[in-house]
């Protein structure tokens, strides 16, 4: 079969099974968008600004665990992508990028649309090509699509100079079944000695806890996960991404750790004698000040990428390999060993960890005559009975939804969490909607970052991906503001927005439904005339709680034994409405 | 500590781009670099020399590995290894200093490759320690320019570094 370089990228993403491209056309690839013209097989995705085709797609590959694929013109079209490329690359999520790039013989000429996109995009994609023979696009093609997502997974981008998809230009192709690397061999399997010796130490320990991380999610291994936390019986904690990696309704489970995480799973980790962390890596966010970090602890750590491990946090056993084989091969050797987990200990850890829960770090004031952002999660969670797809933007309503809402099932809670990007939201949605069109999508947000992408409200019309938007509207950059009443003695620096948009009219003029509670008894009515709004996209504006902060929190420099709670550890809560 | 690291690399546009924005973008130390093609025309072979704690060294390493382009890598600090620099030097003479000159670079087993009524050029390789100890014998003032290409390596005995 002889194809122009337009057709044989369509048919390249035929052949990898892409469902779905997203993206913008422009001069440069102009000869690709002509190819999509001539086929509906690979459906193409029209947004409204590149950064949010790149935050759709990779949010589609977050929720399917499919790479996710882009397509942006040169210049202009590739400089908006970058953004969304950078909040992929920081969470390891597949994804590939085709970007356009002006004819190579005028490439360094500062010519028209041109900027050095291989240049720009190096230091956040796993890797990137500069395509220079039409002869090698679909091999290149093929390997992009490895490379993103094997070993620890990540963004691949390829610019495509506007001859190599020449219509004139026609050569063989042929997609190779398979490629391999001679510089490019992730490591599968752990190192059977250091399996053996983690869990030794898992088994013979005291105060056991296990931190598990987005690498549970990305290697599919909650299953494993699950069945390894519950034969021991050991306490687990997972990371803001790694949440639904196990079953955050179990009993097990003691919440989310780190700066907003629970007082539980902090206080458990801080007096932990051994650590075993599943891909995960050791995050600021999570770790707080290192030097007071675990300071009791053993750490065994799972990881595919060697150099997570003890690249901020010294581990004991590190184990490179994927988590799912690595999980299994201990499931066994932990099934055979003579060595039981002692029970007396477990218990008595238990029962530490039940008194650090009792302080019940995240009760709030539910007797409140303005809405309570907490509030609308967890209303949020009973109507969609916890079975929601959730996306977030940044801030506090980011850190309600990960600590309301329960997530027990993996890649359901999809945000940016490595770059912490405002504007993922929405678009986010929008992707996930696209790949699950009967499940129910909800996008927690700001009135400040749902700004930043809220142009897509036309692309969700245009394609029909009806998403409910809960905007938890404070009328402030909460977590900025939360930042400066702590350590600017409440010096709140243009941290608040004067005009506010109507969001209801808003929504209205995209063509969607817009609704706007401002009382707590009108959350969940609201919510369920929403979700019963099956086919609409509907914007619901909460005017929460301005003042309302994200607790517990670990300031910056402290360690996880020194949070900051709303109610320090004894006083009595009122409960009386929960 | 010092650390050469000796790279075999994909011979590709952007391969030499990768490495030094990987240093800068990590804020790793990069002391000197060269590159040039092996006797595959397609991979090229780097030598890096870096210092850092053990465990910069470690990450340097590793993020070296993990650059999609990089085939193999050792650190030769680990093992016993041969180190070399090549160093071409342009020195001022005069007829009472040109003797002088020549026994200098005579016991440092250089060799003068240029003449001139008034200059020298030398030409010296040997380990980069050899080459300052030639430069810091002359007064300030004497040496016109200095070339040097960074140090290169090789680990002694028997095993390479290929494919
Ligand atoms: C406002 C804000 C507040 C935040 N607060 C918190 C907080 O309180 N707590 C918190 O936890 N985070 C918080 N974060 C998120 C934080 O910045 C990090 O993104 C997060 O902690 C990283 O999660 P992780 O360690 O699970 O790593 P990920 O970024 O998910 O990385 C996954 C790890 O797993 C490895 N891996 C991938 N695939 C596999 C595989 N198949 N097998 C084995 N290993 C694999 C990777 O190499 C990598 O090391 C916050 C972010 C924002 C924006
Ligand atoms: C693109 C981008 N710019 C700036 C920031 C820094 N930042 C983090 S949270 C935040 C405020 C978010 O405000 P809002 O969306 O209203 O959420 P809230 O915290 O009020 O819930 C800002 C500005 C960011 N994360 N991303
Ligand atoms: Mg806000």
């Amino acid at each position: 079969m002889e194809l122009s370089g337009g057709h044989i990228l369509v048919q390249c993403l035929k052949d990898e099974g892409v469902e779905f491209v997203f993206g913008y056309p422009g001069g440069s690839v102009l000869h690709i968008y002509d190819a999509i013209f001539h086929q509906d097989e690979v459906k193409h995705i029209l947004v409204r600004h590149e950064q949010a085709a790149a935050h759709a797609a990779d949010a589609y590959a977050r929720a399917t665990g499919k790479p996710g694929v882009v397509l942006v013109t040169s210049g202009p079209g590739a400089t908006n992508a970058v953004t969304g490329i950078a909040t992929a690359y920081m969470d390891s999520i597949p994804m590939v990028i085709i970007s356009g790039q002006v004819p190579s013989p005028v490439i360094g000429s500062d010519a028209f649309q041109e900027v050095d996109t291989v240049g720009i995009t190096r230091p956040c994609v796993k890797h990137n090509f500069l395509v220079k023979d039409v002869n090698d696009l679909a091999e290149t093609m093929k390997k992009a699509f490895y490379v993103a997502t094997t070993g620890r997974p990540g963004p691949v981008l390829v610019d495509v100079p506007k001859d190599m998809t020449d219509p004139n230009i026609k050569v063989p192709y042929k997609y190779p079944k398979k490629i391999s690397m001679r510089s490019y061999n992730p490591v599968v399997t752990g190192h059977k000695g250091q399996i053996k010796r983690a869990v030794e130490m898992l088994l013979t320990a005291q105060r056991p806890m296990i931190y598990s991380g987005g690498g549970v999610i990305l290697g599919e291994a909650h299953k494993e996960l699950t069945e390894l936390t519950q034969l021991l019986g050991y306490p687990i904690t997972n990371t803001l991404m790694g949440l639904g990696g196990y079953p955050a309704t179990d009993k097990q489970f003691v919440g989310m750790l780190g700066m907003h995480g629970t007082y539980e799973a902090n206080m458990a980790m801080h007096e932990s004698d051994v650590i075993l962390a599943v891909g995960a890596r050791f995050d600021d966010r999570v770790t707080g000040k290192l030097a007071e970090f675990c300071p009791y602890a053993k750490i065994i750590h799972i990881d595919v990428d060697p150099a997570s491990i003890s690249k901020t946090v010294k581990v004991d056993v590190p184990i490179v390999g994927d988590v799912k084989p690595v999980l299994e091969q201990m499931l066994e050797l932990i099934k055979d060993s003579k060595i039981k987990p002692s029970k007396s200990a477990l218990d008595s850890w238990w029962q530490l960890i039940q008194s650090w829960r009792d302080v019940h770090c995240l009760e709030y004031d539910r007797n409140s005559k303005v809405i309570k952002p907490q509030y609308v999660v967890e209303q949020l969670y009973q109507v969609t009975h916890g079975e929601a797809y959730v996306t977030s933007d940044v801030g506090q309503h980011q850190m309600y939804a990960a600590q309301y809402y329960h997530f027990d099932k993996p890649r359901r809670w999809i945000n940016s969490g490595g770059l912490g990007t405002m504007g993922f939201g929405l678009p986010a949605a929008i992707g996930v909607k696209l790949a699950f069109p009967e499940a129910n999508v909800a996008c927690i947000t700001g009135e400040a970052s749902i700004q930043m992408c809220i142009q897509e409200l036309s692309t969700a019309l245009q394609y029909h991906a009806p998403v409910k938007i809960i905007n938890l509207n404070n009328r402030y950059m909460g977590m900025v503001r939360q930042w400066q009443e702590f350590s600017y003695e409440s010096r709140y620096s243009q941290s608040y927005m004067d005009t506010i948009p109507d969001f209801v009219k808003l929504a209205e003029a995209y063509g969607h439904v817009g609704m706007l509670i401002e009382k707590p008894e009108d959350v969940r009515g609201a919510l369920e005339h929403a979700f019963a709004l099956k086919d609409r996209t509907v914007f619901l504006d909460f005017i929460t709680d301005r003042t309302e902060n994200v607790y517990p929190m670990i300031e910056a420099g402290k360690g996880h034994h020194d949070m900051k709670l709303r109610v320090a550890p004894g006083t009595p809560v009122d409960r009386e409405l929960s | 500590m010092r650390h050469i690291i000796s790279i075999l690399i994909e011979n590709e546009s952007g391969a030499l781009s990768r490495v030094a924005g990987l240093f800068s973008a990590r804020g790793y130390n990069i002391e000197s670099l060269t590159v040039a093609p092996t006797e595959d025309p397609s991979l090229s072979r780097m030598t890096l020399v870096t210092s850092g704690s053990d465990e910069i060294i470690e990450q340097i390493t590793k993020q070296l590995n993990k650059l999609i382009d990089v085939v193999k890598l050792i650190d030769l600090a680990e093992s016993a290894h041969i180190e070399r620099e090549l160093m071409l030097v342009k020195i001022k003479t005069s007829h009472d200093t040109r003797e002088e000159v020549k026994r200098m670079v005579d016991i440092f087993r250089g060799k003068i490759i240029d003449v001139t009524a008034n200059s020298y050029v030398v030409e010296m390789t040997g380990q980069s320690s050899k080459l300052d100890a030639f430069i810091h014998g002359f007064e300030e003032g004497s040496i016109i320019e200095v070339v040097r290409s960074g140090p290169t390596g090789i680990s002694r005995g028997e095993k390479g570094l290929h494919l």
